[in-house]
């Protein structure tokens, strides 16, 4: 990859550990490049995107202190918390 | 062919099946006519609170005496019932409300209902979300919340255990002399006719005082922790909720799931269950001077229902004119708590057994009729 094709990084945290994503990536995304899923259901089940348009509320999590943020339609920002459900 | 009963109840709302259950349980042959589902009606649309309350003492007999039933009945229910010992918390915002709260109180006290005073801090400490500072306020401690639908449909099953059958999606064209007609056209034969039908009893038993009073309610996503009791504004008797004109009460529940239920309203006068925005607005402005951060979570859904209203907010339980029915409505906003305790005390009548506490608050009798051919009579 050129160096110009690699996209700026920026710094975030997953559940209190720290991680690193290009800009432009939705919360989700940097949710699933961690490992994790948004949220668990009541049954015990894992939730993530389903729908990835805002839609089915399946990928909400906690966003700088929001409860049920969806987070497809949010994209990463330098510092953000984010808390899975 | 006609069948015969000894109990016919109209109506499986959580009135009808506590009255169906409390008969099949006597011994009693008993079948429940349900026009549409299990705990459809008011009892879908209501909070499912379980609580002493105290506008008359009559009211407060039968709240206490209905709520000790029902936390005697908590171990046996099922989770789907979401049975919450919550306790209800009257809020108190200012001096004048706190001299409300002592009254209350000691009141309780003579009474035999548990209570503990909460100070400002305290109340600050039991509910952190809620705006600061307020004067302080009253925590009724075995006061409860429920999920009604489900509460009604375990009655409902009890009942089908000790023999009731349940006829569903057939509704009542008429019901007197011991005969209830069902719109397939079977007539079924009884001793006994139960009017359970909330709102809509007049249909069936004409010349009753009953008005639909329409409430809204609201429900949001799962907040776990953010509310630990039941909170009710202390103005909800005396300011709020008048008789007459369109009124919004801060009422909040903590559900089991997480969720809250975000009340109240009364409004008489609407014969729909549209949404009125104007009465949402002013509800979750109400509930924001309480807990300014209500407005920043997320609700799911917000519905509307009738509740079942009677010029003395006391409900109609016993005998009518007619020897062969029976009322059990008129419960307001206090059906689910009241359920309980209306059906032991209409089967207690029923059977000349005495009754725990005094019925004749509660006999349709005190009303007059607004039937016009009783009218008649009167000229």
């Amino acid at each position: 990859m050129s160096k110009q094709m690699r996209s700026e990084q920026i710094q975030i945290t997953i559940d209190q550990e720290p991680m690193t994503v290009a800009a432009g990536s939705t919360v989700a995304v940097a949710i699933a490049l961690a490992g994790l899923h948004c949220r668990t259901s009541i049954t015990g089940e894992p939730r993530g995107p389903l729908c990835a348009m805002g839609i089915c509320f399946e990928c909400r999590a906690t966003v700088n202190g929001i409860a049920h943020s969806r987070t497809c339609q949010l994209l990463c920002e330098p510092a953000m918390d984010i808390r899975t459900q | 062919m006609t069948t015969s009963y000894d109990a016919i109840i109209l109506g499986a709302g959580i009135v009808g099946a506590a009255c169906a259950l409390e008969c099949a349980r006597a011994g009693m042959r008993v079948a429940i006519v349900e026009r549409d589902s299990i705990g459809s009606g008011a009892t879908a649309a209501g909070m499912g609170h379980i609580v002493a309350m105290d506008d008359s003492p009559a009211q407060l007999a039968l709240t206490s005496y209905s709520r000790s039933l029902w936390n005697q009945l908590a171990p046996e229910l099922p989770a789907s019932v979401e049975y919450h010992a919550c306790g209800t918390i009257w809020v108190a915002a200012d001096d004048e409300e706190m001299a409300e709260v002592h009254r209350k109180f000691d009141y309780y006290a003579t009474q035999g209902v548990e209570a503990e005073v909460l100070d400002s801090n305290a109340l600050a400490v039991a509910e952190p979300n809620l705006v600061r500072p307020l004067a302080g306020g009253l925590l009724v401690t075995h006061d409860a919340v429920l999920y009604p639908p489900c509460a009604a449909g375990y009655l409902v099953e009890q009942a089908q255990q000790h023999g009731a059958i349940i006829i569903l999606g057939r509704a009542v064209t008429s019901a007197a002399h011991g005969r209830v007609h069902l719109d397939n056209g079977t007539v079924l034969q009884t001793a006994i006719i139960v009017n359970a039908t909330g709102s809509l009893a007049s249909q069936l038993t004409p010349g009753l005082q009953i008005k639909p009073r329409k409430g809204h309610l609201i429900i949001t996503d799962r907040y776990p922790g953010y509310l630990h009791h039941q909170l009710v504004e202390l103005g909800y008797l005396k300011s709020a909720h008048s008789s007459t004109s369109d009124s919004v009460a801060f009422n909040v529940q903590p559900r089991k799931t997480g969720q809250l239920l975000i009340g109240s309203s009364r409004q008489f006068d609407s014969d729909n269950t549209r949404i009125d925005h104007k009465i949402v607005a002013a509800m979750i402005e109400r509930a924001a001077l309480y807990m300014p951060g209500l407005p920043s979570l997320s609700a799911l859904r917000i519905w509307s229902g009738f509740r079942a209203a009677t010029p003395d907010k006391l409900p109609l339980i016993g005998p009518t004119e007619d020897p062969t029915v029976f009322l059990a409505t008129g419960h307001e906003g206090l059906g689910i708590t009241t359920s309980l305790g209306t059906a032991r005390l209409l089967v207690d009548h029923l059977l000349a057994r005495p009754t725990a506490i005094p019925l004749a608050p509660y006999l349709p009798s005190r009303l007059p009729s607004t039937h016009p051919s009783d009218e008649a009579i009167h000229v």
